[in-house]
């Protein structure tokens, strides 16, 4: 399976309603594009969770093009898409490696958004293109979280490193990264607590997880990613923000793509934090990660929209 | 919890404040603002329709014309809706005489695991004993991470290491729990996406298995629009009998909370504010509907004080409030007990008025610098805890830095600190409730005028001013009297020979 269609796949679910959605805004032949279909449009943007102001900027244009007129839906359904697509605007962003010795990922995130089952996907496709990667099990605070990420790392049959319950997450941290750099590791993943980003102590921690980092290897952690969850709403917005604050996040994981949420609010954060999404999650296996591309993430929101239409 | 909703609606209700009275349009443009507010805080589209639609009904025509303030009357039908949207909730966790059976399901990362320890601890603070059932056999280490939780608390968990049904599971849970002699077992579920038709039949089968007093749905707070979805999907397969909202101790404006009882017709019975395991709250709808309204949640603040303050020891202080007799030992023990309601800043931003201060000292780590102070209290002796002022000169602060760790200066500002303290205790002590209220948001309006300043003692007005006028009279009054006298003098002179 590539992995267009895995991204296709994963996203099917959020296709067929919003594919629905969007179908029941044009009834028969044309649709008169007046205030009530506009408030329409406006409901079925809002919950895709983008947000109100790029829900807004979207319905807005839709209005002053369309305004009154009887409208094809592949015309108005072609407009949206260029508008996602421009708010939206990044390109591809996979890892990216360090020239020389092992790249640091530091992974970090809100309680519960997925943090361990995405570094073992992330691991897993690591490995799959050649690699060889340690874990740092540096989450010394949730009851039985190096228990979670060991059995993934015996499960991948990677190496990981581990501190006693409650000990210093820095110093897991960076025994992990001595390790990657004592076998010549090419990959260092290291896993932090869930915090909450107005937890300040938390957040004050992770930014020493980051510093101690950055101690051993000159410009570590390589990648810092939030991995956030699909579900969240305008929340996502503040986690992006003040994890990015805290830790200088280089990008997004956005998992549990596999649901009926829709993860429109990382249009939102685009737009206002300006983090890009990296990879997204559609699955609870191993392999199901996929990276991230805007062309397909929005042609896949609207696939076949425009040739349903067409027999007439 | 809910502050960013509170300032989305302060700053949309603020267009409405200032008209004279309520008009169709102007009223349209504010009631704008708070549907933008309500769907910032991810309340679910559908529900904001119908909220506003019900608003603006009540809000425009007849009453509104009839009203004297158009913002309270705004404010009244907002708040009253807020309410109507979240209630009514029924607390009651209905337990059985013998052996009740508590099913908690979710999605994944919801917080189920967490939550099903905390329900544990407050079944136990109830006088049951409950007994934990580690039912995710799905997610990794999933069993031992109850299992600790479990230690922690001191709670029994049941589980099966090798097991692969979690129907079997739970059944035998059931079973084991009768012969230990719990009353309440709580069912671990795992994280299932309620879009997945076998899993969700799984936890169908596990409902008539155990049949479970109640099922209750974790749901994530930082939820978006999907909330609704997933609450109803549950609710469709599994008749819910409550919603448990989890992690709203984070900024999350919660708007899910709004939408599922709404949406599912299930109300939220508990939520979750802390990562300690007795941070699980009962849910007032109309509390939250005030602290969204900005009118504080000085309720909630009134009974966790009651679970917490020891009752006698309140008392003890207060008798020697009213004395006005208030010493580092009663500074330390305020202390104390104000770390016991939890985060200062989440103390803090329950207090009408005080939302803000806990804003600003969002950076400064309050606990910190209170641990310092208990520190040096704890390093005086009796008699300089009693009156520091007078005791505490420099060869004693010296010995008393040395011991707390801190430099002399720190003891200075201690001491200068409580004699503020003491000082407001004492006009406090002497005030009636609406003036002691007033009197604390006068201290959030001056500590914000002067965030990184310290309590400092005030200066105290020897009586009323009076203006030019009253003094004029006075004057008047007094060389009337004075005439009076000479007057009376006269006449007594002339009366006495």
């Amino acid at each position: 399976m590539g992995l267009l269609d895995k991204f296709r796949q994963g996203l099917k679910k959020t296709t067929n309603l919003l594919k629905t959605d969007i179908r029941d805004l044009f009834k028969g032949e044309g649709q008169l594009v007046d205030e009530e279909f506009l408030d329409q449009l406006f409901g079925r943007l809002i919950k895709s969770d983008m947000g109100v102001q790029a829900a807004g900027e979207t319905v807005e244009e839709i209005r002053s093009t369309y305004r009154g007129r009887v409208t094809q839906m592949e015309d108005v359904v072609a407009t949206i898409k260029a508008k996602l697509k421009s708010l939206l605007a990044q390109p591809a962003d996979p890892i990216r490696f360090a020239p020389s010795g092992p790249t640091v990922i530091m992974v970090a995130g809100v309680n519960g958004s997925g943090k361990t089952t995405s570094i073992a996907k992330l691991g897993q496709m690591l490995l799959g293109r050649g690699k060889t990667v340690v874990l740092g099990a540096a989450d010394t605070f949730r009851a039985a979280a190096v228990e979670q990420l060991t059995i993934w790392a015996n499960r991948l049959g990677v190496e990981i490193v581990t501190g006693p319950p409650r000990s210093d997450p820095a110093s897991v941290a960076h025994k992990a990264v001595a390790r990657a750099l004592e076998i010549g590791a090419d990959v260092c993943i290291v896993d932090t607590a869930g915090r909450l980003q107005t937890q300040q102590n938390l957040m004050q921690e992770l930014t020493k997880i980051h510093r101690v980092l950055g101690k051993q290897i000159p410009d570590a952690p390589h990648e810092v990613i939030l991995v956030l969850d699909a579900t969240t709403g305008q929340n996502g917005i503040s986690q992006a923000k003040h994890f990015t604050e805290a830790v200088h996040c280089t990008g997004i994981i956005l998992a549990k793509l596999d649901g009926t949420a829709k993860g429109g609010i990382v249009v939102a954060i685009r737009g206002q934090v300006g983090l890009p999404v990296k990879y997204i999650g559609v699955g609870e296996k191993a392999e199901d990660l996929a990276l991230f591309e805007p062309e397909p993430f929005v042609e896949a929101l609207f696939e076949d929209v425009g040739s349903l239409a067409k027999p007439k | 919890m809910f502050e960013s909703l509170q300032q989305g609606l302060g700053t949309a209700l603020k267009t409405i404040r200032g008209h004279a009275k309520l008009t169709e349009a102007n009223m349209r443009d504010g009631l704008r603002l708070v549907q933008q507010a309500l769907l910032e805080a991810d309340v679910s589209y559908t529900v904001v329709q119908d909220f506003m639609a019900r608003v603006s009904e009540q809000a425009v025509g007849e009453k509104v014309l009839k009203s004297l303030r158009p913002d309270q009357h705004v404010l009244g039908i907002v708040h009253r809706e807020l309410i109507n949207l979240m209630g009514p909730v029924d607390h009651s966790l209905h337990l059985r005489g013998d052996v009740s059976v508590l099913m908690l399901c979710g999605l994944q990362g919801s917080g189920k695991t967490t939550t099903c320890g905390k329900l544990g601890a407050l079944i136990q603070r109830r006088a049951r004993k409950p007994m934990l059932v580690a039912a995710d056999l799905q997610r990794p280490a999933a069993i031992e991470q109850l299992e600790v939780i479990g230690s922690q608390l001191g709670l029994p968990v049941y589980t099966e290491r090798d097991a692969t049904d979690p129907v079997a599971v739970c059944h035998n849970a059931v079973k084991h729990a009768k012969e230990i002699g719990a009353e309440v077992i709580i069912l671990d579920t795992a994280g299932r996406l309620h879009i997945d038709e076998e899993l969700m039949a799984q936890l169908q089968r596990i409902d008539h298995r155990c049949n479970p007093e109640q099922i209750s749905l974790v749901v994530d707070a930082m939820t978006g629009q999907d909330a609704v979805n997933s609450a109803k999907a549950f609710n469709e397969a599994l008749e819910l009998d409550g919603v448990i909202m989890t992690k709203l101790d984070g900024d999350a404006r919660g708007g899910a909370a709004l939408s599922v009882k709404a949406v599912a017709d299930v109300p939220i019975k508990f939520i979750g504010t802390g990562e300690h395991l007795d941070a699980l709250e009962e849910f007032h709808p109309d509390r939250m509907a005030g602290r969204i309204l900005g009118m504080g949640d000085v309720l909630s603040l009134v009974e966790q004080a009651h679970q917490k303050f020891d009752q006698e020891e309140m008392a003890a202080q207060e008798a020697r409030l009213r004395k006005g007799e208030f010493t580092l030992d009663d500074f330390k023990k305020m202390i104390g007990q104000t770390k016991k309601l939890g985060p200062l800043n989440k103390v803090m931003s329950m207090i009408p008025g005080l939302g803000n201060m806990a804003d600003m000292l969002g950076d400064v780590d309050a606990e910190k610098d209170m641990r310092r102070l208990v520190g040096v209290v704890d390093s005086m002796t009796p008699e300089e805890r009693r009156n520091p002022k007078k005791t505490v000169d420099q060869s004693r602060r010296r010995r008393i830095a040395a011991g707390a760790g801190v430099e002399p200066h720190e003891v200075n500002e201690l001491v200068k600190q409580f004699e503020g303290m003491a000082d407001l205790m004492r006009r406090v002590s002497n005030m009636g409730i609406r003036d002691r209220m007033r009197t604390m948001q006068e201290m959030a309006k001056g500590s914000m005028a002067n965030p990184g300043g310290l309590l400092t003692k005030q200066k105290v007005g020897t009586g009323k001013r009076l203006t030019p006028k009253e003094k004029a009279n006075l004057k008047k009054q007094r060389e009337k009297d004075k005439r009076r006298q000479r007057r009376n003098a006269k006449n007594d002179g002339n009366n006495s020979p």
